[in-house]
């Protein structure tokens, strides 16, 4: 980067009129290195795990570790027979823990955000600022917390136990707000009002609609943090027809100490889980409104 | 503002009073019962321990007392507890600045029409976000072992001494994953930020002679840094509770003794020696130094995260 740009632009701009945009446009080397190699970096673990999972397990050690091979049918046939299918179960599980708990976060973000942004009533910065509070409340080191009360209500071990303590999102709420106070305008929800529209229906009709875009912000992030949660399930849930994808590669990979064999499907198992939600992000990526973290969207 | 409507208007303009509350319910409740709750709730456990009389045997043999700060005096004098707050500090002081400053030099390269590969590079550096942390530390953990690494593959064919990275490098390889994982994600962050900065500015800072590391610097880096304030505070954060790279790694290797962070360690003495108690102060104790360590951070950088929010 310091050696890509000499000051070659201090020329007047004015005395380049045939060719401005090849000027600009010079291709600088470093860069663009700089770039590939970040993207190789990137690309590195992703690219092994395709090619590991078409290695019998006696290859996966021996031969050169990009060399592909033809395993791959039967380790997802292996994987699929291991613990009776449980793979597909977790896959299943997963979406429903991501997938349930980011739509109810979505939700409750949504609402809190749109109320604390576009009413004005008593109390209104106090709760504003205590769940803000709650963003700087480290989120793992509730799991703990949140188990011991949830055994103690006698709900560990269910689906309830992963779900309930991953629909409430602090920063869901306040993204939902600057994205509402942004948003959604008052005039409008004043001619709403004017035209005797009830409030739920303001909210479902008027409001929500607009918020999309943010909506959709919120549900992609708290679908990660929950995918990506491995603590919360791992201390919750002991059966192991109820684990996300997460905890169960992780079990497969503890006992592929004792049975080496485990491994070569354990990494099988790592390609077809992140396979989906890698083409989700792919596709997805242009609905994603960052600027709302990265603070460019004003009120 | 809402307007007061003006007397006599018969439809109002202004909600009734009580609905505000009432869309707030569900989000405060949420609060309450699983942050508000399981907090005091912890708070409460970890000021108790259990008295065993006699041999521990039969009804009441075990009974659950008040302890008063005796936990937390066991778990402040725990020399395994300080190595691993050590540890996680060690780790959040080599993570959080590198991988930040390559977010940022990824993002000013994207934020750059003279480099190519633009649109590649990007989404294949966002890419490790989408990889869950358990995942991430699988893939790499084969990647670290000597008969697998391609490092290790060209190491070996130049005949150069192969670096232990599971064995004396671990606190490397236990970084190396947080980077693969975080970088691309505050990169798009900070990118976004950028791509927010009026124009002109550049085109003024160009016609008085400044070069692109210079609008770089002077300019492009200033106008988002309320975005590298967020992304520090968050990444801080998330530095003390490191906990799935390297609970995933151990398998894989013996250089990670069982309470190798804060975390580990309260979920050792939880659920390894069933010590509900001392793990309880132990979460205390690292959720109030993460508060400690982040507000810091925020007053180091002078707490403009939050100031753009008009309240």
């Amino acid at each position: 980067m310091t050696t890509a740009a000499p000051a070659r632009v201090a020329a007047p701009v004015g005395t380049v009129p045939s060719r401005p945009t090849a000027r600009r446009t010079r291709v600088s080397l470093a860069p663009t290195l700089v770039l590939a190699v970040g993207a190789a970096y990137c690309l590195l673990p992703v690219a092994w795990v395709l090619v590991a999972a078409t290695k019998s397990p006696a290859e996966l050690f021996s031969t050169f570790t990009l060399a592909p091979s033809t395993s791959l049918w039967r380790n997802i046939t292996g994987l699929s027979a291991y613990g009776h299918g449980v793979f597909w179960r977790w896959t299943v599980n997963t979406a429903i823990y991501a997938g349930v708990g980011a739509l109810a976060s979505s939700f409750v973000s949504g609402l809190s955000g749109y109320t604390l942004a576009k009413f004005r009533f008593p109390g209104r910065t106090a709760i504003f600022n205590v769940l803000l509070a709650g963003v700087l409340v480290p989120g793992i080191t509730l799991a703990l917390p949140q188990y011991l009360l949830i055994a103690k209500l006698g709900l560990a071990n269910t689906y309830l136990s992963v779900l309930l303590p991953s629909v409430l999102s602090p920063y869901g709420i306040y993204l939902a707000r600057v994205y509402a106070g942004a948003a959604v305008s008052d005039t409008l929800i004043e001619a709403a009002r004017t035209d005797g529209a009830s409030e739920w229906r303001i909210l479902a009709q008027v409001a929500f609609p607009i918020m999309r875009p943010g909506l959709v912000t919120i549900f992609l992030f708290q679908f990660v943090a929950i995918w990506n949660n491995f603590l919360l399930p791992f201390i919750m849930l002991t059966d192991d027809r109820k684990f996300p994808l997460t905890v169960g590669l992780y079990t497969m990979l503890n006992r592929g100490n004792t049975l080496p064999s485990l491994y070569t499907l354990t990494i099988t198992g790592a390609l077809l889980s992140i396979l989906p939600l890698i083409a989700l992000f792919l596709t997805l990526q242009r609905y994603w409104r960052l600027d709302l973290i990265s603070g460019a969207v004003k009120n | 503002m809402a307007l007061a409507s003006p007397a006599g208007r018969r439809r109002r303009r202004t909600a009734p009073s009580a609905v505000p509350y009432v869309f707030l319910t569900p989000g405060i409740v949420l609060f309450i019962l699983t942050f508000l709750v399981p907090i005091g709730y912890t708070v409460w456990q970890s000021l108790r321990r259990v008295r065993v009389s006699g041999l521990g045997l039969g009804r009441g043999a075990r009974r659950e007392v008040f302890a008063g700060l005796s936990n937390y005096r066991e778990i402040l004098g725990d020399a395994e507890f300080w190595a691993s707050m050590q540890r996680a500090l060690t780790y959040g002081l080599i993570l959080v600045p590198t991988m930040l400053g390559l977010a940022l030099l990824l993002a000013l390269i994207l934020d750059t029409p003279r480099a190519r590969l633009r649109r590649f590079g990007r989404l294949a550096i966002f890419l490790p976000y989408a990889v869950p942390s358990v995942i991430a530390s699988l893939l790499w953990g084969f990647l670290y072992l000597p008969a697998v690494s391609p490092l290790h593959y060209v190491l070996r064919a130049l005949d150069l001494p192969q670096p232990d990275l599971l064995g004396g490098g671990i606190m490397g390889a236990v970084v190396n994953i947080g980077i693969w994982g975080g970088v691309g994600f505050n990169m798009v962050v900070i990118y976004t930020a950028l791509r927010a900065v009026p124009h002109d500015l550049y085109e003024a800072a160009r016609l008085d002679g400044c070069s692109e590391v210079q609008i770089a610097l002077r300019i492009k880096v200033p106008q988002v840094m309320p975005a590298l304030i967020m992304t520090g505070v968050f990444s801080t954060i998330a530095t003390l509770q490191v906990f799935s790279e390297p609970f995933t790694l151990r398998p894989l290797t013996n250089s990670l003794q069982s309470t190798w962070t804060p975390l580990m360690k309260i979920y050792t003495d939880a659920f390894v020696r069933n010590d509900i108690y001392t793990a309880a102060a132990a979460s205390i104790v690292v959720a109030c130094a993460t508060l400690l360590v982040s507000f810091g951070f925020l007053r180091l950088v002078q707490a403009r995260a939050f100031s753009q929010e008009d309240r």
